[in-house]
C-alpha cells in the first residue's frame, strides 16, 4: 500500500477506481439479474426485458420450488453430504497433517511422499468410478462424502500451516506430561482455529458445489443433489429447447429457474461475509513465498 | 540418567545416548500414528487403490468374462487412441483452451492486484475484494446457468437486447466459433478475482518507505508501480507462470462438460470428457481407462518439468 502524504484524488486514482468498480459491477450484475427475475411475479414477467429490480415482488417462484419433492429431496441430500463430509474431512485431514509435521517419526517421509504423489498423479475418472462400484457405494451419498473428503493440496497447505506454529508451546506441554494426543487436542487445535475455519469453508463449498461425482455415482434421481437437479432444470431444459425446438418440451418458467439458482447459491452467500476474514489467510498458508 | 539431551521437534524428550531400536522409536510416536491412521487409510483406499485400475488400460474389456478377467492386449488401446480421429481434436482443444487462458486469463489477476494495491481508501478496497472473490465460491453448474441466462438463443439477456434492437438472435452456445471464447471469459469471471490474493499477499510485505522515497525523488504513480510494485511480485509471477505451464494438460472438466452440447462437440471434446463418454456412457471401460491414463501421464510429466524449472531458478517448488 502506498500511503502518500496527500490524499487528493488524481486522474490516476479516478481511472483506477472507475475500472475497479466496473469489474466489480461485472461480477455482481448476473446476481442482480437472477435475484430480480426470481422475485418477480410470474404473471407480470415479460421475457424480452432486462430486469435490474423486480417490478412486482412475489415469492411465487420460491413457493413453487419449495413445494416440490424433487427440490426438498435434493436439498436434504446436499446438506447431509456437506455437513457429514466437511466434519469428517476436517478431522481426518488435520489429524493426518499434524502427524506429517513430525520429521523424526519413522515412516513419515513415506506417508508424505504418498500424499505428494497423489497431488501429481490421479488415477482418473474410470478407476475412481470402478473403486466406488467395488466398494458398493454406487447410488449412495457416502460415495460423494468419501470421494470429496480431502485432497493432497489441502493436506499440504494444512501441514505447512501446522509447521508454522511455534514449537515452544508444544514442548512446554510435553514437559508438563501431556501425551502427543493431548498436545494435539489442547494446544494444536485451539491454535489452528483460523485454519480450521478457512478449510471448513473450502471443504463445505466443495461438497456443496460437487456436480460431476454426483452425476456419475448417483443414478437414482431420488438421491440427486442440488447441483444435478439444477443442471437438469436449467441447462438441459434450455439446450433441448435450442436443439429440438422450443415447443418440444415444457420448459420450466424462467422465474422458477432463477429462483432455483438463487436457492443453490443462498448458503454460500449467507456464510461468505462471516468467513471472509479467514479464507484469505487460508489460501495463503504455505503457498509460494514471493 | 546423566545425559539428557533436548530433542527438538520430536515427541517425548528422551536420553539419546544410544540410538534406540526402530520399535522403541515407533512406540514413542504411538499417539501420532493413531492420529495419522484415518488419513493414511483414507489415502490408501481412495487415492492409491484406484491406481490398480490402471492395469485395465492394457486389457480388452470382455463383458462375458467380467471386467477383471479381460484379456491382455498390451498397448493396443493407446494405439487406437492415437490413431483415432478424435485424438488430434482433443489435443487441439486442450491446447487452444489453455493457450487462450494463458494469454487472456493469466495477466488479469496481476493487473487487478496492481490496481487494488493502488487503492488508498480501505473501505473501497475491502468491498471490491469481497465482490471479486465471490464468484470463486460458486459451482460450475451455477456459472454455466448464469451463462445460459446471458447467452442462450431464446431466454438469454444478450439476445433479448439484440431482438429488441431488431437483430436476429445469435446462437452463442451452439456455434463452435464462440466456444473457446466463452470458456475463457467464464474462467476470468470466476477465478481472476480470487487469483489476486497471492499477489496482494506478496505486496503487503513491501516496505512503505520505498514509496515515500520514490515520491521524494519525484516518481510518478506509474514509475512507482514499475520500479517498486512489479519487482515485488516478479518472482511470484514467474513461479505461477511456470506452474501454470505444468497444468497445460488440464482443462476445467466440469466446466467443459456443462458447456458442451452435440453442436459444439468438435471444439469442446477434451480427454476427460472423452474418457467419461466412452468409458461410462458407452461402456468401453478399458479404452476409457487408457484415455484417462494418457492424460494423467502427460500431466505428470509437465508438472515434474515445471517444478524442476521452478527449483532450478532457486525457488521453492510445490513439493
Amino acid at each position: 500500500m502506498s500511503f502518500v502524504a496527500t490524499k487528493r484524488m488524481t486522474l490516476f486514482d479516478f481511472v483506477n477506481y472507475t475500472l475497479l468498480a466496473l469489474f466489480s459491477l461485472l461480477c455482481v450484475l448476473p446476481f442482480i439479474y437472477v435475484f430480480s427475475v426470481s422475485f418477480t411475479d410470474p404473471k407480470v414477467y415479460v421475457p424480452f426485458k432486462f430486469y435490474m429490480f423486480p417490478e412486482k415482488w412475489s415469492l411465487a417462484s420460491y413457493e413453487y420450488i419449495l413445494s416440490t419433492n424433487a427440490y426438498i429431496n435434493a436439498l436434504k441430500s446436499t446438506v447431509f453430504v456437506t455437513v457429514v463430509g466437511t466434519a469428517i474431512g476436517i478431522a481426518v485431514s488435520f489429524m493426518f497433517a499434524y502427524a506429517l509435521t513430525k520429521k523424526q517419526m519413522p515412516g513419515r517421509n513415506l506417508m508424505l511422499g504418498m500424499v505428494i504423489f497423489t497431488l501429481l498423479f490421479n488415477a482418473g475418472i474410470l478407476p475412481n468410478y470402478l473403486l466406488v462400484k467395488e466398494l458398493g457405494l454406487l447410488n449412495s451419498h457416502w460415495s460423494l462424502i468419501w470421494m470429496g473428503l480431502t485432497n493432497s493440496w489441502s493436506m499440504i497447505l494444512i501441514k505447512s500451516f501446522l509447521d508454522s506454529l511455534p514449537p515452544e508451546l508444544e514442548d512446554a506441554a510435553r514437559i508438563d506430561g501431556c501425551s502427543d494426543f493431548a498436545v494435539f487436542w489442547r494446544i494444536v487445535v485451539p491454535l489452528s482455529m483460523p485454519a480450521i475455519a478457512a478449510f471448513t469453508l473450502f471443504y463445505a463449498v466443495s461438497h456443496w458445489n460437487t456436480y460431476f461425482n454426483a452425476l456419475i455415482y448417483l443414478s437414482d434421481s431420488e438421491k440427486w443433489t442440488l447441483q444435478v437437479l439444477i443442471k437438469a432444470l436449467v441447462i438441459d431444459a434450455d439446450s433441448n429447447s435450442q436443439i429440438v425446438g422450443a415447443d418440444a418440451r415444457i420448459v420450466p418458467q424462467e422465474t422458477i429457474r432463477m429462483a432455483s439458482i438463487m436457492l443453490a447459491m443462498a448458503p454460500i452467500l449467507v456464510v461468505y461475509p462471516f468467513l471472509q476474514k479467514y479464507f484469505a489467510k487460508g489460501v495463503m498458508l504455505g503457498s509460494i513465498k514471493g | 540418567m546423566r545425559s539428557v539431551t533436548a530433542v527438538s521437534g520430536g515427541a517425548a524428550p528422551e536420553a539419546a545416548a544410544k540410538s534406540p531400536s526402530l520399535f522403541r522409536r515407533m512406540w514413542r510416536y504411538r499417539w501420532l500414528y493413531l492420529l495419522a491412521l484415518p488419513g493414511l487409510v483414507y489415502f490408501l483406499v481412495f487415492k492409491i487403490a484406484p491406481m490398480w485400475g490402471l492395469v485395465l488400460a492394457f486389457m480388452e474389456y470382455n463383458p462375458y468374462a467380467g471386467l477383471w478377467a479381460s484379456e491382455w492386449i498390451g498397448f493396443k488401446n493407446f494405439e487406437d487412441l492415437f490413431a483415432g480421429e478424435k485424438f488430434y481434436l482433443m489435443l487441439r482443444n486442450t491446447l487452444a483452451i489453455n493457450i487462450l487462458g494463458l494469454i487472456f486469463m493469466f495477466p488479469v489477476p496481476i493487473l487487478l492486484a496492481l490496481m487494488l494495491n493502488e487503492v488508498r481508501h480501505g473501505i473501497f478496497k475491502r468491498i471490491n475484494q469481497s465482490i471479486v472473490y465471490l464468484p470463486h465460491f460458486l459451482s460450475w453448474v451455477v456459472v454455466a446457468s448464469l451463462t445460459f441466462f446471458l447467452l442462450s438463443a431464446d431466454i438469454g439477456v444478450v439476445n433479448k437486447i439484440l431482438v429488441t434492437l431488431g437483430h436476429e438472435p445469435i446462437t452463442f452456445l451452439t456455434n463452435p466459433n464462440y466456444f473457446w471464447f466463452i470458456i475463457t471469459v467464464q474462467n476470468i469471471w470466476k477465478e481472476a478475482g480470487w487469483g489476486t490474493i497471492i499477489f496482494l499477499a506478496a505486496l503487503a510485505g513491501v516496505d512503505p518507505r520505498l514509496y515515500e522515497a520514490a515520491v521524494m525523488d519525484g516518481a510518478s504513480r506509474f514509475r512507482q508501480i514499475w520500479h517498486i510494485t512489479l519487482p515485488a511480485i516478479r518472482t511470484t509471477i514467474i513461479v505461477l507462470l511456470i506452474l501454470r505451464l505444468g497444468n497445460m494438460a488440464d482443462v476445467g472438466f466440469e466446466q467443459v462438460l456443462l458447456m458442451m452440447n452435440p453442436l459444439v462437440m468438435s471444439v469442446a471434446e477434451v480427454f476427460d470428457t472423452y474418457a467419461y463418454s466412452v468409458g461410462i456412457l458407452r461402456g468401453q471401460i478399458t479404452f476409457g481407462v487408457a484415455v484417462g491414463m494418457f492424460k494423467g501421464v502427460v500431466g505428470l510429466v509437465l508438472v515434474l518439468l515445471s517444478n524442476y524449472a521452478v527449483k532450478k531458478m532457486g525457488h521453492e517448488g510445490i513439493y
